[in-house]
């Protein structure tokens, strides 16, 4: 294998990783440059979807299926179980980990409201400085018009 | 040495500050009250300590410990006889001082006259508190407490001159407390293994490397500033702007003598005097101080105004205390722990007689001193004693502190040092006799007010000025307490 | 029921939050005998568990939380030094609503029972980011902390909500990152709890050396930096602070910088190991940036007038001040910056108290606030004093005390670096607040304007007198300056004797 074949190969092993770590830089990139609120907001999502996805990928095991196992395999793995030396048909190796994936549900309840709260945040500033761009907020903070009109409408 | 549990160090420390809710309470309503508390306070922190006077002479040591407050280091209160001595000095003079106030405010109408009294008391609680320190770590809490409580007295009118001598003050002195104080404190703490006792021998041992001891001592001795060591000794002129008795009791004895009395103990405490010779550590220290005694004696000739001419002699005679402890000589230290209280009467009577002359005739200047002898007699006799003591002209106590530390630097060999301390004699002199030649043999500068409408300052001003300068006298005639209680530390024969 | 005590700390305000929501009706003043009462209890619970803490074998105690043990189930691990922490958490919530009561009602006078619950989530959401031993329980834990603070700064002034928008960016990055390093741990270790997981980096030196667990690492650090407004990560914290309402501002900034320093702690030793930690390349790097953080917040604080904002930038120096002991890997720094956690605490708390008074009864938020305030105010620009006092470490204040501690760690590791910005920051908090003092001491006040306000719409925001409320809860603040001070020897004892458990 030529150094050059080797590195993609190595690249696209781990592609999981890469494809989050774009995807986290992209939500970065959008919190912390663009200049309209709710633009930032969407690049939060961006970012926190992005951690989700590594945490599911990490749980994944080639070869294995979703961790539910069915109903008949149960049954027939209780009643071998019972019996000496019997090897249960049940191996750990043919099921994606669930925790990971237990944890994202937690991880994105949190997100979701996060992004509540935000963009109720968001809500207010607008009421308050008429604007959601931030240079246009910073503007009024610094010389405020002196007769706002009431935001909204 | 025997040591003694006993609470008599913490009431001494104690009684001033009780004092204080009863002079606030009483506030302006009855000042003759109000005072007659801060001299019944005074006699009662005297009292206390004459009472340990007697046991420390015995050979005795007093301890108090308060509350352990770090690994090995607690608040801890120990009298042994340079304490004792030096509180002896500040309870009494506090008294007199007090009288003295009262007559001073009282002259010139000085307003917060109450939040004046209020914090003199804390300060005294605070120097006291110093004299009586068993450790490193209390004598540097009194020390600021001291700082802090002097800040409103330094800056008691408010106006801007007060506010910048009062930014002054405290930039320099807690700037180097913590700058330089405060690292060297907890280097020795972790150098002598978690102790900051003051003990005979020392605390740190073989730890250190003549180097890093030659720094540490350097730390030390700028860090407490309050000593006036050069180049931190700024803050003692810009302190001139607070009221006479301020200076008196606090910038000639209080506040500047803990910060000698601080560099003492780190010499004779912290250190021991055996291990500095060893490592031959103070070399340094003594030639900063010497230069310091030359050019502040130097400096208070072109000064024309009285109380910062007082204030840049004060710096040299600090120094001189400095410089004797850095000599490492039984007599010379012996001679530095005398001068603390020498030089302390000595100069409160200059300052009480500056205050007295400008309560009775307004004038501040040294130009405009001429011919007020006739006018003031008393006042201005008392400044010749005065100026005799401070430059060590018998039959004032001024001669024998300084005859210690020539002998003393005689027996250090060090002829250097020992010209330093002859030549600055002559110069104290040069700076302060024409003022009282002035005084008695010229007539009175021309376009001034006349000096005939001038007469003696109040009773209250007179009699303590009068009180300190019989003192100088007489501790020339009888120095045998002060001897015996010096010796005690400074172990000479 | 004792042995109960370590989730009652959490559970009080947690269910006193949800009790308080349900009696919205009642109107506020039931809310606030609500929020007491469960704070109460939190306090007393967290003092219980001390107690029984200092009982134990080897000063540990160990909750599993509905039974479940773990490594599946989530634990908590209690020692002296997060139950000394929760203890703070309490107390500080405690009479931080005590407080709020006269100055919620000129501030959010519709949303008070609102304000109350959010506060005692806040607390809820402290107290298990300090008690809980599972990694990812943790995260949560901290986005619990963050949601309620971002709803309770945003309840201030119109700048407040802008401030609380940038808070809610910062926040999010910071606890993604924890969390991202969380997965990393989780890759390796195949653990999420926390004692687990520094057992096997500690037996397996491959494992140790691996660069996922670096990466982890540096992820949780960054995290964690973030939060607690680690300079440069800082950015959100004054503004944060100066325009939320005087009782948000009174409880977050003592505790939740205060509390991530801890979980800085706790992931340093508690996670990675002593070993693995100060044998890595990152101490140089934590310690540099702890004393340019110490130095900048110190020169930021200088040049600013408003006197909240001031405040926030001295945090953003003291949080330098816990990093920097943290990571001096001596036994001397790591107490230093524990106790600092308490002491710190205290001071800011009773600044940001006196100062919440003198903002409401003058009316004003800049240094002016202070002019002649000795005549008028003495007894609040006392307590002032005193925690400025402390703030520039003056004995015997625990200010002096922690810095006492932390610069012994400074020196017993040789980083002169962070000795010297320890004292630069001492001197500059010196000029900092005496001049404030000065301006107390010697302006004249304009008393006309403090006692009549030529605008009515202005008069009805300020208090006539300083209510006797307000003033307890920061007269106690005061007070425990000096009784932590002097009385320090007890708590460095149990911290040292925690930190030499987590093998330091």
């Amino acid at each position: 294998m030529s150094p050059a074949v080797f590195q993609l190969a190595s690249i696209s092993a781990k592609f999981n990783y890469w494809i989050y770590i774009i995807l986290m830089m992209i939500g970065l990139f959008a919190m912390i440059a663009k200049n309209n609120l709710i633009k930032k907001l969407i690049g939060m999502t961006i970012f926190q979807t992005a951690i989700i996805l590594f945490y599911v990928s990490i749980g994944v095991k080639e070869g294995a299926t979703i961790p539910i196992i069915e109903y008949e395999t149960l049954k027939e793995y209780n009643s071998q179980k019972t019996g000496y030396g019997a090897k249960p048909d049940i191996e750990p190796q043919d099921y994606d980990n669930p925790l990971p994936h237990v944890l994202m549900l937690t991880a994105i309840v949190v997100g979701v409201s996060t992004l509540g709260l935000a963009l109720a945040i968001a809500q207010r500033v607008f009421d308050q400085f008429g604007s959601l761009e931030e240079d246009e907020i910073l503007e009024e903070l610094t010389h405020p018009k002196p007769a706002k009109e009431p935001a909204n409408g | 040495m025997e040591s003694l549990e006993s609470t008599l160090p913490l009431l001494a420390c104690l009684v001033p500050l009780l004092a204080v809710p009863a002079i606030a309470a009483i506030g302006e309503r009855s000042p003759n009250v109000r005072e007659g508390v801060t001299v019944l306070a005074g006699i009662v922190t005297l009292t206390l300590v004459v009472t340990m006077l007697k046991t420390v002479i015995d050979g005795h040591l007093l301890r108090f410990t308060f509350i352990e407050v770090l690994p090995g280091v607690a608040i801890e209160f120990r009298v042994d006889g340079l304490g004792i001595l030096f509180a002896l000095v500040a309870s009494s003079l506090w008294i007199l001082t007090s009288i003295y106030t009262a007559g001073y405010m009282r002259g010139t109408h000085e307003a917060n006259q109450t939040r004046f009294f209020s914090f003199f008391a804390v300060s005294i609680a605070a120097t006291l508190g110093v004299a009586f320190s068993g450790n490193l770590f209390t004598l540097y809490l009194f020390y600021e407490i001291l700082s802090l409580s002097t800040w409103p007295l330094v800056t008691h009118h408010g106006d801007k001159e007060a506010r910048g001598g009062g930014r002054t003050y405290l930039t320099y002195l807690m700037g180097t407390s913590i700058g330089f104080a405060l690292p060297a404190m907890i280097y020795t703490y972790i150098k002598s293994g978690g102790s900051l006792d003051f003990t005979a021998a020392g605390v740190l041992g073989q730890s250190l490397t003549g180097m890093e001891a030659s720094v540490l001592l350097l730390l030390f001795v700028f860090g407490f500033s309050k000593a006036g060591v050069m180049p931190f000794h700024s803050w003692l002129p810009g302190a001139m702007v607070a009221p006479t008795p301020v200076s008196a009791l606090l910038h000639a004895v209080a506040v500047v003598k803990v910060g000698v009395f601080c560099i003492v103990r780190v010499f004779t405490g912290v250190f021991g005097i055996d291990l500095l010779s060893e490592l031959d550590a103070a070399t340094a220290v003594s030639w900063v101080a010497g230069t310091t005694v030359i050019l502040s004696s130097l400096i208070a000739m072109s000064q024309d105004n009285l109380k910062r001419r007082l204030a840049f002699s004060t710096i040299g005679q600090l120094s001189y205390i400095v410089l004797g402890v850095s000599l490492l000589s039984a007599h010379a230290v012996q001679g530095s722990m005398m001068h603390i209280a020498m030089h302390a009467f000595g100069k409160i009577t200059l300052f009480f007689c500056a205050g007295a002359i400008f309560v009775a005739s307004g004038k501040k200047y040294v130009s405009q001193l001429g011919g007020l002898g006739k006018a003031m007699p008393i006042t201005m006799g008392a400044f010749a004693i005065g100026a005799m003591s401070v430059t060590g002209v018998p039959p004032t106590g001024g001669l024998l502190s300084k005859f210690y530390l020539v002998w003393g630097a005689a027996d250090a060999g060090q002829f250097a040092l020992l010209a330093i301390y002859l030549v600055s004699s002559v110069l104290n002199g040069v700076y302060f006799f024409p003022i009282v030649y002035a005084a008695f043999f010229h007539p009175a500068p021309e376009g001034d007010p006349p000096v005939k409408g001038i007469r003696e300052a109040p009773f209250a001003c007179v009699f303590p000025l009068f009180l300190t300068a019989l003192a100088s006298v007489l501790l020339f005639f009888f120095p045998g307490l002060l001897l015996d209680l010096t010796r005690l530390i400074a172990g000479a024969g | 029921m004792a042995e109960h005590a370590p989730v009652l700390i959490v559970l009080s305000p947690l269910l006193g939050a949800i009790l308080v929501m349900l009696t919205v009706r009642l109107g506020s003043v039931a809310a606030w005998v609500i929020a007491l009462v469960a704070t109460a209890t939190s306090a007393s619970a967290a003092i219980a568990t001390l107690g029984r803490v200092l009982q134990a074998p080897e000063g540990v105690i160990r909750y599993q939380l509905g039974g479940w043990a773990p490594p599946m189930g989530i634990e908590y691990r209690v020692d002296a030094i997060n139950s000394l922490v929760t203890i703070a958490i309490a107390i500080v919530g405690f009479l931080s609503i005590l407080y709020t009561r006269s100055c919620a009602t000129i501030e959010t006078p519709s949303k008070q029972p609102q304000f109350y619950a959010l506060l005692l989530l806040l607390m809820a959401g402290l107290s298990g980011v300090t008690l809980t031993n599972d990694a990812f329980n943790l995260y949560v834990l901290i986005e619990i902390c963050s949601l309620t603070s971002y709803g309770l700064i945003a309840m201030g002034t119109r700048r407040a909500v802008l401030a609380s928008f940038n808070y809610v960016i910062i926040g999010t990055i910071g606890a993604s990152f924890y969390l991202l390093g969380v997965g990393y741990l989780y890759i390796k270790t195949g653990s999420l709890n926390m004692e687990d997981i520094r057992g096997m980096i500690a037996a397996n030196e491959t494992l140790a050396a691996s660069a996922t667990i670096e990466v982890a690492f540096v992820l949780m650090m960054l995290g964690v930096w973030m939060k607690m407004a680690l300079f440069p990560l800082h950015g959100w914290l004054p503004n944060a602070y100066a325009y939320s309402p005087t009782g948000t501002s009174a409880f977050m900034a003592p505790m939740v910088t205060k509390v991530m320093v801890y979980v800085m702690v706790r992931v340093m030793l508690g996670v990675f190991g002593v070993d693995y930690v100060f044998g890595s390349n990152w101490a140089n790097v934590a310690s540099v940036l702890a004393t340019i953080a110490i130095v900048a917040g110190s020169v930021f604080a200088l040049s600013r007038r408003d006197i909240r904002r001031m405040l926030g930038y001295l945090i953003v120096a003291e949080v330098g001040y816990m990093v920097g002991g943290a990571w001096t890997a001596t036994q001397a720094g790591m107490t230093g910056a524990i106790y600092h956690i308490l002491s710190d605490a205290a001071m800011t708390f009773c600044l940001f108290l006196a100062v919440g008074i003198i903002i409401h009864r003058t009316g004003r938020h800049r240094l002016d606030a202070f002019d002649g305030l000795f005549q008028k105010m003495p007894l609040t620009m006392t307590l002032f004093v005193i925690g400025g006092l402390s703030m520039i470490g003056l004995p015997p204040t625990c200010g002096f005390i922690s810095k006492w501690y932390l610069v012994q760690g400074g020196i017993e590791a040789g980083q002169w670096h962070f000795v010297v910005a320890l004292l630069i920051s001492s001197l500059v908090n010196a000029i900092l607040f005496f001049r404030i003092f000065e301006r107390a001491f010697f302006r004249d006040i304009e008393f006309e304007s403090l006692e009549t306000h030529h605008d009515p719409e202005k008069a009805a925001t300020v208090l006539k007198k300083v209510p006797l409320s307000m003033f307890i809860a920061a007269a106690i603040a005061a007070a425990s300056l000096f009784v932590i001070g002097i009385f320090n020897h007890n708590l460095t004892t149990w911290i040292r004797a925690a930190l030499v458990n987590l093998n330091l």
